[in-house]
Protein backbone atom coordinates (compact mmCIF):
# COMPACT_ATOMS: atom_id res chain seq x y z
CA UNK A 1 0.00 0.00 0.00
CA UNK A 2 1.12 3.47 -0.57
CA UNK A 3 1.76 5.60 2.19
CA UNK A 4 3.28 9.77 2.01
CA UNK A 5 2.00 10.61 5.18
CA UNK A 6 5.60 11.82 6.66
CA UNK A 7 7.16 14.25 4.22
CA UNK A 8 4.70 14.81 1.47
CA UNK A 9 5.77 17.24 -0.67
CA UNK A 10 9.15 16.91 0.12
CA UNK A 11 10.53 16.41 -3.48
CA UNK A 12 9.16 19.74 -4.65
CA UNK A 13 12.01 22.09 -5.78
CA UNK A 14 11.59 25.25 -4.06
CA UNK A 15 15.03 26.83 -2.98
CA UNK A 16 14.33 25.74 0.74
CA UNK A 17 13.98 22.25 -0.46
CA UNK A 18 17.63 22.85 -1.60
CA UNK A 19 18.78 24.06 1.38
CA UNK A 20 21.27 22.01 3.54
CA UNK A 21 19.05 19.58 5.89
CA UNK A 22 21.23 21.40 8.99
CA UNK A 23 20.65 24.78 7.85
CA UNK A 24 16.77 24.21 8.09
CA UNK A 25 17.07 22.37 11.29
CA UNK A 26 19.18 24.74 12.61
CA UNK A 27 16.74 27.39 12.22
CA UNK A 28 13.75 25.87 12.68
CA UNK A 29 15.23 25.23 16.32
CA UNK A 30 16.14 28.98 16.81
CA UNK A 31 12.74 30.18 15.66
CA UNK A 32 11.10 27.61 18.47
CA UNK A 33 13.05 28.45 20.89
CA UNK A 34 12.74 32.32 20.02
CA UNK A 35 9.19 31.60 19.50
CA UNK A 36 9.05 30.09 23.09
CA UNK A 37 10.52 32.49 24.60
CA UNK A 38 8.88 35.57 23.53
CA UNK A 39 6.95 37.14 26.75
CA UNK A 40 2.93 35.83 25.90
CA UNK A 41 1.22 39.64 25.54
CA UNK A 42 3.73 40.95 22.81
CA UNK A 43 1.05 39.65 20.43
CA UNK A 44 2.58 41.92 17.35
CA UNK A 45 6.07 39.80 17.99
CA UNK A 46 3.61 36.60 17.23
CA UNK A 47 2.09 38.13 14.21
CA UNK A 48 5.27 38.68 12.77
CA UNK A 49 6.60 34.94 13.97
CA UNK A 50 3.41 33.83 11.94
CA UNK A 51 4.10 36.04 8.71
CA UNK A 52 7.42 34.82 8.57
CA UNK A 53 6.34 31.60 8.58
CA UNK A 54 3.90 31.82 6.24
CA UNK A 55 6.10 33.42 3.58
CA UNK A 56 8.69 30.66 4.05
CA UNK A 57 5.39 28.64 3.50
CA UNK A 58 4.48 30.36 0.31
CA UNK A 59 8.26 30.49 -0.66
CA UNK A 60 8.84 26.64 -0.80
CA UNK A 61 5.09 26.08 -3.10
CA UNK A 62 3.51 23.58 -0.54
CA UNK A 63 0.33 24.16 -0.53
CA UNK A 64 -0.62 26.98 2.41
CA UNK A 65 -3.94 24.92 3.16
CA UNK A 66 -1.86 21.79 3.51
CA UNK A 67 0.12 22.98 6.17
CA UNK A 68 -2.10 24.80 7.93
CA UNK A 69 -4.93 21.30 8.03
CA UNK A 70 -1.74 19.46 9.44
CA UNK A 71 -1.19 21.66 12.26
CA UNK A 72 -4.86 22.05 12.96
CA UNK A 73 -4.25 18.24 13.58
CA UNK A 74 -1.76 18.36 16.26
CA UNK A 75 -3.80 21.86 17.65
CA UNK A 76 -6.71 19.22 20.27
CA UNK A 77 -4.01 18.11 22.11
CA UNK A 78 -2.90 21.78 22.91
CA UNK A 79 -6.18 22.80 23.76
CA UNK A 80 -7.04 19.17 26.05
CA UNK A 81 -4.30 20.62 28.13
CA UNK A 82 -4.19 24.10 27.86
CA UNK A 83 -8.29 24.65 28.46
CA UNK A 84 -8.34 23.96 32.06
CA UNK A 85 -5.55 26.54 32.64
CA UNK A 86 -7.98 29.75 32.69
CA UNK A 87 -10.01 27.86 35.12
CA UNK A 88 -7.28 26.56 37.33
CA UNK A 89 -5.42 30.02 37.62
CA UNK A 90 -6.86 32.01 40.56
CA UNK A 91 -7.59 35.22 39.41
CA UNK A 92 -4.75 38.40 40.05
CA UNK A 93 -5.43 40.59 37.89
CA UNK A 94 -8.59 42.48 38.01
CA UNK A 95 -11.41 42.22 35.15
CA UNK A 96 -11.82 38.47 35.57
CA UNK A 97 -14.91 37.10 33.80
CA UNK A 98 -17.80 34.89 35.06
CA UNK A 99 -19.38 32.31 33.06
CA UNK A 100 -22.05 30.67 35.03
CA UNK A 101 -20.24 29.01 37.95
CA UNK A 102 -16.68 29.07 36.85
CA UNK A 103 -14.20 32.20 37.16
CA UNK A 104 -11.99 32.82 34.51
CA UNK A 105 -9.33 34.70 35.26
CA UNK A 106 -7.05 36.98 32.62
CA UNK A 107 -4.06 35.65 33.88
CA UNK A 108 -4.96 32.28 32.90
CA UNK A 109 -6.20 33.28 29.78
CA UNK A 110 -3.20 34.54 28.94
CA UNK A 111 -1.49 31.80 29.79
CA UNK A 112 -4.22 29.52 27.58
CA UNK A 113 -2.98 32.37 25.01
CA UNK A 114 0.61 31.51 25.87
CA UNK A 115 0.15 27.80 25.14
CA UNK A 116 -1.97 27.69 22.21
CA UNK A 117 0.26 30.42 20.05
CA UNK A 118 3.68 29.20 20.38
CA UNK A 119 2.56 25.37 20.25
CA UNK A 120 0.83 26.25 17.26
CA UNK A 121 3.53 28.66 15.36
CA UNK A 122 6.12 25.32 16.60
CA UNK A 123 4.93 23.47 14.65
CA UNK A 124 3.97 24.98 11.61
CA UNK A 125 7.71 25.63 11.57
CA UNK A 126 7.82 21.45 12.30
CA UNK A 127 5.77 20.91 9.40
CA UNK A 128 7.52 23.46 7.22
CA UNK A 129 10.37 21.45 8.10
CA UNK A 130 9.20 18.05 7.19
CA UNK A 131 7.40 19.07 4.14
CA UNK A 132 10.60 20.48 2.88
CA UNK A 133 13.11 18.03 3.79
CA UNK A 134 13.44 14.15 2.92
CA UNK A 135 13.38 12.01 5.81
CA UNK A 136 16.69 10.20 4.80
CA UNK A 137 18.36 14.21 4.54
CA UNK A 138 16.89 15.05 7.76
CA UNK A 139 18.50 11.91 9.14
CA UNK A 140 22.02 12.82 7.16
CA UNK A 141 21.89 16.27 8.94
CA UNK A 142 20.93 15.51 12.37
CA UNK A 143 23.42 13.08 12.24
CA UNK A 144 25.56 15.95 10.94
CA UNK A 145 24.74 18.05 13.67
CA UNK A 146 26.08 15.16 15.99
CA UNK A 147 23.01 13.49 17.43
CA UNK A 148 23.87 10.41 19.10
CA UNK A 149 23.75 7.88 16.28
CA UNK A 150 21.70 5.11 18.22
CA UNK A 151 19.21 8.01 17.87
CA UNK A 152 19.67 8.71 14.00
CA UNK A 153 19.24 4.45 13.66
CA UNK A 154 16.09 4.60 15.94
CA UNK A 155 14.01 7.58 13.94
CA UNK A 156 15.77 5.67 10.59
CA UNK A 157 14.19 2.57 11.44
CA UNK A 158 10.90 4.36 12.83
CA UNK A 159 10.52 6.34 9.45
CA UNK A 160 11.38 3.04 7.75
CA UNK A 161 9.01 0.50 9.29
CA UNK A 162 5.71 2.76 10.40
CA UNK A 163 4.38 1.93 6.85
CA UNK A 164 5.24 -1.67 7.45
CA UNK A 165 3.63 -1.59 10.55
CA UNK A 166 0.43 0.75 9.50
CA UNK A 167 0.07 -1.87 6.69
CA UNK A 168 -0.04 -5.08 9.23
CA UNK A 169 -2.50 -3.28 11.24
CA UNK A 170 -4.68 -3.01 8.25
CA UNK A 171 -4.40 -5.97 6.96
CA UNK A 172 -5.42 -7.01 10.57
CA UNK A 173 -8.18 -4.53 11.00
CA UNK A 174 -9.91 -6.11 7.35
CA UNK A 175 -9.08 -9.46 8.68
CA UNK A 176 -11.23 -8.76 11.47
CA UNK A 177 -13.93 -6.68 9.99
CA UNK A 178 -14.47 -9.28 7.61
CA UNK A 179 -15.39 -12.05 10.33
CA UNK A 180 -16.95 -9.36 13.13
CA UNK A 181 -20.77 -8.76 13.39
CA UNK A 182 -21.45 -6.20 16.03
CA UNK A 183 -20.92 -7.87 19.40
CA UNK A 184 -20.62 -6.29 22.99
CA UNK A 185 -18.24 -3.29 23.47
CA UNK A 186 -16.42 -5.57 26.14
CA UNK A 187 -15.50 -7.87 23.44
CA UNK A 188 -14.70 -5.55 20.76
CA UNK A 189 -12.25 -3.99 23.40
CA UNK A 190 -10.68 -7.33 23.91
CA UNK A 191 -10.25 -7.60 20.04
CA UNK A 192 -8.58 -4.55 19.83
CA UNK A 193 -6.13 -5.78 23.03
CA UNK A 194 -5.61 -8.66 21.11
CA UNK A 195 -4.54 -7.37 17.97
CA UNK A 196 -2.22 -5.06 19.92
CA UNK A 197 -0.63 -7.86 21.27
CA UNK A 198 0.20 -9.63 17.93
CA UNK A 199 1.45 -6.79 16.79
CA UNK A 200 3.47 -6.25 18.92
CA UNK A 201 4.89 -10.16 18.87
CA UNK A 202 5.25 -9.69 15.07
CA UNK A 203 7.40 -6.52 15.59
CA UNK A 204 9.75 -7.91 17.71
CA UNK A 205 10.08 -10.96 15.93
CA UNK A 206 10.29 -8.67 12.57
CA UNK A 207 13.03 -6.53 14.86
CA UNK A 208 14.98 -10.20 15.12
CA UNK A 209 15.23 -10.82 11.59
CA UNK A 210 16.21 -7.40 10.53
CA UNK A 211 19.16 -7.56 13.44
CA UNK A 212 19.97 -10.64 11.43
CA UNK A 213 19.99 -9.02 8.23
CA UNK A 214 22.30 -6.37 9.44
CA UNK A 215 24.57 -8.40 11.16
CA UNK A 216 24.77 -10.53 7.62
CA UNK A 217 26.21 -8.09 5.98
CA UNK A 218 28.69 -7.29 8.76
CA UNK A 219 27.10 -4.54 11.18
CA UNK A 220 29.15 -5.10 14.43
CA UNK A 221 27.30 -2.46 16.70
CA UNK A 222 28.81 0.89 14.90
CA UNK A 223 27.44 2.84 12.23
CA UNK A 224 29.47 4.20 9.65
CA UNK A 225 28.19 6.46 6.99
CA UNK A 226 29.87 8.58 3.89
CA UNK A 227 31.05 11.61 4.08
CA UNK A 228 27.93 13.82 3.38
CA UNK A 229 27.83 17.07 1.49
CA UNK A 230 28.69 20.75 2.79
CA UNK A 231 26.79 23.76 3.12
CA UNK A 232 26.94 26.07 -0.03
CA UNK A 233 26.77 30.00 -0.25
CA UNK A 234 23.13 29.91 -0.25
CA UNK A 235 22.43 28.05 3.22
CA UNK A 236 25.02 30.95 4.75
CA UNK A 237 22.35 33.72 3.14
CA UNK A 238 19.30 31.91 4.08
CA UNK A 239 20.62 31.45 7.49
CA UNK A 240 22.10 34.94 8.61
CA UNK A 241 18.85 36.55 6.53
CA UNK A 242 16.38 34.29 8.51
CA UNK A 243 18.07 35.10 12.06
CA UNK A 244 17.75 38.55 11.34
CA UNK A 245 14.90 38.56 10.49
CA UNK A 246 13.95 36.74 13.57
CA UNK A 247 16.27 38.76 15.94
CA UNK A 248 14.51 42.25 14.65
CA UNK A 249 11.14 40.81 15.73
CA UNK A 250 12.08 39.66 18.97
CA UNK A 251 14.40 42.84 19.79
CA UNK A 252 12.21 45.73 18.42
CA UNK A 253 9.85 44.55 20.50
CA UNK A 254 11.62 44.30 23.52
CA UNK A 255 12.37 48.44 23.64
CA UNK B 1 36.57 -30.18 -7.37
CA UNK B 2 37.04 -27.36 -4.37
CA UNK B 3 34.49 -26.73 -2.12
CA UNK B 4 32.86 -24.35 -1.39
CA UNK B 5 30.68 -24.84 2.02
CA UNK B 6 31.44 -28.00 4.02
CA UNK B 7 29.33 -29.16 6.74
CA UNK B 8 30.01 -32.16 9.28
CA UNK B 9 27.90 -33.44 11.69
CA UNK B 10 25.65 -30.30 12.19
CA UNK B 11 22.96 -30.59 14.44
CA UNK B 12 20.85 -27.80 15.91
CA UNK B 13 18.12 -26.92 18.41
CA UNK B 14 16.01 -24.09 19.39
CA UNK B 15 16.48 -22.10 22.67
CA UNK B 16 12.89 -24.66 23.71
CA UNK B 17 14.45 -27.85 23.21
CA UNK B 18 12.81 -28.65 19.57
CA UNK B 19 15.39 -29.94 17.56
CA UNK B 20 15.75 -28.17 14.10
CA UNK B 21 18.43 -29.66 12.29
CA UNK B 22 19.86 -33.59 12.85
CA UNK B 23 23.49 -34.82 11.71
CA UNK B 24 23.46 -32.53 8.65
CA UNK B 25 26.46 -33.71 6.31
CA UNK B 26 26.89 -31.85 2.64
CA UNK B 27 29.55 -30.41 0.73
CA UNK B 28 28.62 -28.28 -1.93
CA UNK B 29 31.02 -27.36 -4.46
CA UNK B 30 32.42 -24.02 -6.43
CA UNK B 31 30.38 -22.77 -8.88
CA UNK B 32 27.46 -24.90 -8.16
CA UNK B 33 23.92 -24.14 -8.16
CA UNK B 34 22.17 -25.96 -5.49
CA UNK B 35 18.50 -26.43 -4.16
CA UNK B 36 17.57 -26.65 -0.61
CA UNK B 37 13.82 -28.13 -0.84
CA UNK B 38 11.66 -29.18 1.58
CA UNK B 39 7.61 -28.25 3.20
CA UNK B 40 7.71 -25.43 5.59
CA UNK B 41 9.15 -26.00 9.47
CA UNK B 42 11.80 -28.59 7.79
CA UNK B 43 14.82 -26.42 8.75
CA UNK B 44 16.20 -24.52 5.55
CA UNK B 45 15.74 -21.39 7.13
CA UNK B 46 17.81 -23.05 10.39
CA UNK B 47 20.44 -24.38 7.62
CA UNK B 48 20.90 -21.29 5.95
CA UNK B 49 21.69 -18.96 9.13
CA UNK B 50 24.50 -21.65 9.68
CA UNK B 51 26.25 -20.65 6.97
CA UNK B 52 27.30 -17.28 7.66
CA UNK B 53 27.35 -18.02 11.56
CA UNK B 54 24.31 -16.03 12.49
CA UNK B 55 23.34 -19.15 14.47
CA UNK B 56 26.11 -21.59 15.81
CA UNK B 57 26.29 -25.05 16.76
CA UNK B 58 28.17 -27.98 17.52
CA UNK B 59 29.51 -29.69 14.20
CA UNK B 60 31.63 -28.18 11.94
CA UNK B 61 30.85 -24.99 9.19
CA UNK B 62 33.82 -24.71 6.49
CA UNK B 63 33.70 -21.92 4.13
CA UNK B 64 36.24 -22.06 1.14
CA UNK B 65 38.18 -24.31 3.10
CA UNK B 66 38.33 -21.89 6.35
CA UNK B 67 36.23 -23.62 9.77
CA UNK B 68 34.18 -20.87 10.82
CA UNK B 69 34.77 -19.65 14.07
CA UNK B 70 34.47 -16.32 16.36
CA UNK B 71 37.59 -14.44 15.03
CA UNK B 72 36.81 -14.70 11.34
CA UNK B 73 33.06 -14.43 10.97
CA UNK B 74 34.02 -10.94 9.43
CA UNK B 75 35.67 -12.72 6.63
CA UNK B 76 32.96 -15.31 6.61
CA UNK B 77 30.50 -12.87 6.37
CA UNK B 78 31.84 -10.69 3.40
CA UNK B 79 32.17 -14.13 1.33
CA UNK B 80 28.81 -15.56 2.07
CA UNK B 81 25.60 -13.26 1.07
CA UNK B 82 22.79 -14.25 2.47
CA UNK B 83 19.56 -12.62 1.37
CA UNK B 84 16.61 -12.80 3.87
CA UNK B 85 12.81 -14.32 3.02
CA UNK B 86 11.25 -11.55 3.74
CA UNK B 87 12.82 -7.83 1.94
CA UNK B 88 10.77 -5.87 4.44
CA UNK B 89 13.57 -7.28 6.58
CA UNK B 90 16.44 -7.02 4.11
CA UNK B 91 15.53 -3.67 3.87
CA UNK B 92 15.81 -1.59 6.48
CA UNK B 93 17.24 1.83 5.82
CA UNK B 94 15.31 4.82 4.76
CA UNK B 95 16.71 4.83 1.23
CA UNK B 96 17.70 1.95 -1.50
CA UNK B 97 21.48 3.24 -2.07
CA UNK B 98 21.60 3.45 2.02
CA UNK B 99 20.94 -0.60 2.13
CA UNK B 100 23.02 -1.39 -0.98
CA UNK B 101 25.67 0.48 0.73
CA UNK B 102 24.97 -0.84 3.68
CA UNK B 103 27.82 -3.71 3.59
CA UNK B 104 30.20 -2.56 1.60
CA UNK B 105 30.28 0.54 4.04
CA UNK B 106 30.39 -1.94 7.48
CA UNK B 107 33.58 -3.97 5.52
CA UNK B 108 35.09 -0.56 5.54
CA UNK B 109 35.68 0.39 1.59
CA UNK B 110 36.33 3.77 0.84
CA UNK B 111 33.41 6.18 -0.12
CA UNK B 112 34.50 6.31 -4.17
CA UNK B 113 34.39 2.25 -4.08
CA UNK B 114 31.05 1.98 -1.89
CA UNK B 115 29.58 4.09 -4.69
CA UNK B 116 31.29 2.10 -7.52
CA UNK B 117 30.05 -1.17 -5.71
CA UNK B 118 26.20 0.08 -5.35
CA UNK B 119 25.60 1.22 -8.89
CA UNK B 120 27.80 -2.11 -10.18
CA UNK B 121 25.31 -3.84 -7.89
CA UNK B 122 21.91 -1.91 -9.10
CA UNK B 123 22.92 -2.03 -12.20
CA UNK B 124 23.22 -5.54 -11.89
CA UNK B 125 19.54 -6.48 -11.05
CA UNK B 126 18.39 -3.82 -13.01
CA UNK B 127 17.42 -1.20 -10.82
CA UNK B 128 19.64 2.04 -12.03
CA UNK B 129 17.92 4.97 -10.83
CA UNK B 130 16.51 4.02 -7.94
CA UNK B 131 19.27 4.99 -5.52
CA UNK B 132 16.60 7.40 -3.47
CA UNK B 133 13.93 5.61 -3.42
CA UNK B 134 12.07 4.66 -0.29
CA UNK B 135 11.83 0.85 -0.49
CA UNK B 136 8.44 0.83 0.78
CA UNK B 137 7.09 2.05 -2.04
CA UNK B 138 8.12 -0.26 -4.39
CA UNK B 139 7.06 -3.54 -5.68
CA UNK B 140 7.34 -6.78 -4.20
CA UNK B 141 9.34 -7.82 -7.53
CA UNK B 142 11.61 -4.75 -7.19
CA UNK B 143 12.13 -5.32 -3.56
CA UNK B 144 13.18 -8.61 -3.94
CA UNK B 145 15.75 -7.12 -6.75
CA UNK B 146 17.29 -4.30 -4.51
CA UNK B 147 17.38 -6.95 -1.31
CA UNK B 148 19.85 -9.24 -3.75
CA UNK B 149 22.04 -6.29 -4.51
CA UNK B 150 22.74 -5.59 -1.40
CA UNK B 151 24.61 -8.88 -0.96
CA UNK B 152 26.05 -8.43 -4.42
CA UNK B 153 27.53 -4.93 -3.29
CA UNK B 154 29.73 -6.72 -1.14
CA UNK B 155 31.13 -9.22 -4.09
CA UNK B 156 30.34 -12.65 -2.09
CA UNK B 157 31.84 -15.76 -3.29
CA UNK B 158 28.84 -17.72 -1.99
CA UNK B 159 25.16 -16.37 -2.44
CA UNK B 160 22.37 -17.85 -0.11
CA UNK B 161 18.90 -16.91 -1.11
CA UNK B 162 15.91 -17.71 1.17
CA UNK B 163 12.73 -18.39 -0.95
CA UNK B 164 13.55 -15.81 -3.52
CA UNK B 165 10.14 -16.44 -5.58
CA UNK B 166 7.51 -16.05 -2.34
CA UNK B 167 5.11 -13.88 -2.95
CA UNK B 168 6.15 -12.80 -6.91
CA UNK B 169 3.25 -12.79 -9.97
CA UNK B 170 4.19 -15.55 -12.30
CA UNK B 171 6.48 -12.23 -14.64
CA UNK B 172 8.51 -11.00 -11.84
CA UNK B 173 9.36 -14.54 -10.59
CA UNK B 174 10.57 -15.65 -14.05
CA UNK B 175 12.49 -12.37 -13.98
CA UNK B 176 14.24 -13.03 -11.17
CA UNK B 177 14.34 -16.58 -11.75
CA UNK B 178 16.58 -15.32 -15.03
CA UNK B 179 18.71 -13.07 -12.96
CA UNK B 180 19.81 -15.35 -10.44
CA UNK B 181 20.89 -17.65 -13.13
CA UNK B 182 22.73 -14.89 -14.58
CA UNK B 183 25.31 -14.61 -11.59
CA UNK B 184 28.01 -16.38 -11.36
CA UNK B 185 29.03 -17.25 -7.61
CA UNK B 186 27.71 -20.33 -5.93
CA UNK B 187 24.48 -20.09 -5.59
CA UNK B 188 22.08 -22.13 -2.25
CA UNK B 189 18.40 -21.78 -3.06
CA UNK B 190 15.92 -22.68 -0.65
CA UNK B 191 12.40 -23.03 -1.77
CA UNK B 192 9.70 -25.05 -2.19
CA UNK B 193 8.83 -23.69 -5.75
CA UNK B 194 9.83 -26.78 -7.73
CA UNK B 195 9.15 -25.45 -10.63
CA UNK B 196 12.02 -22.48 -10.27
CA UNK B 197 14.25 -25.13 -8.51
CA UNK B 198 13.80 -27.58 -11.90
CA UNK B 199 14.69 -24.23 -13.50
CA UNK B 200 17.77 -23.04 -11.97
CA UNK B 201 19.24 -25.57 -10.15
CA UNK B 202 21.87 -28.73 -11.39
CA UNK B 203 21.33 -30.46 -7.71
CA UNK B 204 18.53 -30.71 -5.28
CA UNK B 205 19.03 -31.13 -1.67
CA UNK B 206 15.48 -32.51 0.17
CA UNK B 207 15.48 -32.03 3.83
CA UNK B 208 12.84 -32.58 6.61
CA UNK B 209 12.19 -32.43 10.02
CA UNK B 210 15.78 -31.27 10.21
CA UNK B 211 17.23 -34.29 7.75
CA UNK B 212 18.84 -34.57 4.50
CA UNK B 213 16.57 -37.19 2.89
CA UNK B 214 17.75 -37.09 -0.47
CA UNK B 215 20.55 -35.28 -2.07
CA UNK B 216 21.00 -35.70 -5.80
CA UNK B 217 20.91 -34.52 -9.68
CA UNK B 218 17.77 -31.88 -9.68
CA UNK B 219 16.01 -33.81 -12.79
CA UNK B 220 16.46 -37.27 -11.05
CA UNK B 221 14.66 -35.99 -7.61
CA UNK B 222 11.69 -34.18 -9.82
CA UNK B 223 10.75 -37.73 -11.79
CA UNK B 224 11.12 -39.51 -8.57
CA UNK B 225 7.32 -38.30 -7.40
CA UNK B 226 7.33 -41.23 -4.45
CA UNK B 227 9.86 -39.12 -3.08
CA UNK B 228 8.71 -35.82 -3.14
CA UNK B 229 5.17 -37.35 -2.05
CA UNK B 230 6.13 -38.70 1.00
CA UNK B 231 8.26 -35.11 1.62
CA UNK B 232 5.22 -32.75 1.17
CA UNK B 233 6.65 -31.68 -1.98
CA UNK B 234 3.76 -32.80 -4.40
CA UNK B 235 0.36 -33.73 -4.02
CA UNK B 236 -0.09 -37.22 -2.30
CA UNK B 237 -2.42 -38.80 -4.84
CA UNK B 238 -1.33 -37.44 -7.98
CA UNK B 239 -4.57 -36.33 -9.15
CA UNK B 240 -5.71 -33.01 -7.88
CA UNK B 241 -9.02 -33.65 -6.20
CA UNK B 242 -11.58 -31.10 -4.34
CA UNK B 243 -11.94 -32.11 -0.92
CA UNK B 244 -13.80 -29.74 -0.11
CA UNK B 245 -17.21 -28.66 -1.74
CA UNK B 246 -19.01 -25.92 -0.27
CA UNK B 247 -22.45 -24.88 -0.22
CA UNK B 248 -24.13 -25.63 -3.50
CA UNK B 249 -24.86 -22.18 -5.27
CA UNK B 250 -27.93 -23.12 -6.87
CA UNK B 251 -29.76 -24.17 -3.50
Amino acid sequence: MKHGFLDRYSDLGSFIHKLDPRTKVITTFAFILVVVLTPPPRWQAFALYFALIAGLVLLSKIPPLYVLKRSLVIVPFVLFIAIFIPFLKPGELSGSYNIWIWQISHSGLLILWNVVIKAWLSVLSLILLSATTKFAELLNGLEQLRLPKVMVMILSFMYRYIFVLVDEVIRMKQARDSRSFGGKRTWQLKTIGNMVGTLFLRSYERGERVYGAMVARGFEGQTRTLSRPHFRMADLYFAVVFLICLALVSLSLLI
Amino acid sequence: MEKAIEIENLSYSYPDGQQALRDINLAVGLGQTVALIGPNGAGKSTLLLHLNGILRSDGTVRILGVPLEDKNLKWVRSKVGLVFQDPDDQLFSPTVFDDVAFGPINMGYAEEEVRGLVGQALEWVGMKGYEERSPHHLSVGEKKRISIATILSMSPEILVIDEPTANLDPRAKWELIELVAGLPMTKIVASHDLEMVAALCERTIVLDKGKIAADDATSNIMSNTPLLQRHGLAPASGIIEPQYRGPSPNR
